[in-house]
């Protein structure tokens, strides 16, 4: 039997209602908090968790945080503080960039930058993009920057220099954290992870940022059914349509480009896909491509997958503590 | 032999943390026993090209030349000629 797109169609209603139950269930039974904190960044996925946590506890158990930095988009700022209008919450708005100045997210960043491009400095901007992995080869990521007067490079980054670039960058997602569990714990409130399923599966997330949470209602969900949920909840225009972009770079990035290597509904396909044993064929059959091609796409799943498969532990003890092995 | 024997001595020691010499075979797939990943092959390629003075191209980031001690030992020689 062919592999149908309809695989990812989801009834919004049901699941809008099997979400909001399973919130209220785990915020006030599991939990035993008093409401919820979501971080709005402008994307679809932090609206529709917004969006659920107002349907499932009333706008005045929910907080909305909004932490832009010098470089997030002023546009995913706006959309985000026009969801907040739209939901009626009580919202915070913080820029983290001093914060990130002090700990020095910029300056490390750019030092590693320099090391491979020399000219590098003021008036550039950048971001890295993962290569190699549906060409059969092994991924590795490349820096792309491009100068004030529009002239652009890109190379492929070292180890030293991969990883200093990405730990520095990773100070964004682990502040704003920081934050949600502030505004938590001063209101006793629980903190929403917005992870989608493509996220939570191929680990994109930073460890103790946006991966740490109390609850995360939507890494279930394909890309393609949190827009479904999206247009559901009667989200804003412009956040229900919002394309996946990093907001972590200088330059603009779609998500695909730094680590997902295929468009998101493409990658939703090729995920059901795999996980449910349909052949390379198929899934080559239904994304147009090539069968070798197709094989690569699930080499590719299956490397990140290990790849990151530490992110989802917790800290491994190494004697038992069985008091506490029962909690979730 | 030489090279085999500093490649697999390199990967025991930093990716096994390991002195037993047992615990790697030169023809094991390393992808295939998760002892390599994307991280693990820049690491790879850092050594390859520091210790053994060639540069490994973008095009060469392939499993076929680095998912085992015997593949590594082949490319870098094939680097090298």
């Amino acid at each position: 039997m062919a592999l149908s797109w309809s695989v990812l169609e989801l009834d919004p209603q049901a699941e809008a209602d099997r979400i909001c139950e399973g919130l209220r269930d785990s915020v006030a039974r599991l939990l035993r908090k008093r409401g919820l904190v979501v971080a709005i960044s402008g994307g679809v996925d932090s609206g529709v968790c917004a969006a659920l946590a107002v349907r499932a506890l009333g706008p005045e158990r929910v907080l909305g945080l909004i932490l832009p930095e010098r470089e997030s988009s002023a546009q995913s700022a706006e959309r985000a503080r026009s969801l907040v209008a739209q939901l009626g919450i009580e919202s915070v708005e913080q820029d983290i960039t001093p914060v990130l100045e002090a700990l020095g997210c910029y300056r490390w960043r750019d030092e590693a930058v320099k090391r491979v491009l020399p000219g590098y400095g003021p008036g550039w901007r950048m971001k890295i993009a993962l290569a190699g992995g549906l060409e059969g080869r092994i991924n590795h990521f490349r820096l792309i920057a491009q100068a004030a007067d529009g002239d652009s490079r890109e190379v492929r980054l070292g180890l030293r220099e991969y990883l200093e670039i990405v730990a520095a960058t990773s100070f964004k997602q682990r502040v704003r954290k920081t934050l949600e569990y502030f505004h938590a714990d001063r209101l006793n409130y629980a903190v929403v992870g917005t992870p989608n399923r493509l996220e939570y599966d191929q680990g994109f997330f930073v460890k103790n940022g946006d991966g740490a949470a109390d609850i995360k209602p939507i890494a279930h969900l394909y890309k393609s059914q949190v827009y479904t949920l999206g247009a559901h909840l009667g989200l804003p225009a412009g956040i229900a349509t919002a394309l996946p972009t990093t907001d972590t770079y200088s330059l603009p990035q779609g998500q695909d480009e730094l680590y997902f290597a295929l468009p998101f509904r493409e990658m939703d396909l090729a995920l059901w896909a795999l996980s449910h044993g349909i052949p390379a064929g198929q899934l080559a059959e239904a994304l147009g491509t090539t069968e070798e091609r197709a094989r690569n796409i699930y080499r590719d799943i299956r490397a990140k997958r290990n790849a990151t498969e530490y992110l989802h532990r917790r800290a491994l003890l190494l004697g038992a503590v069985r008091e506490v092995e029962s909690v979730g | 032999m030489k090279l085999h024997g500093e490649l697999r001595q390199f990967i025991l020691d930093n990716y096994l943390l390991t002195r037993d010499d047992s615990s790697l075979g030169d023809s094991d797939s390393l992808t295939g026993r998760g002892i390599l990943d994307s991280t693990g092959a820049l690491e790879l390629v850092m050594h390859l090209e520091e210790r053994y003075g060639i540069k490994v191209l973008d095009d060469e980031l392939h499993p076929d030349n680095l998912d085992s001690v015997e593949k590594i030992a082949a490319f870098v020689e094939r680097k090298r000629a």
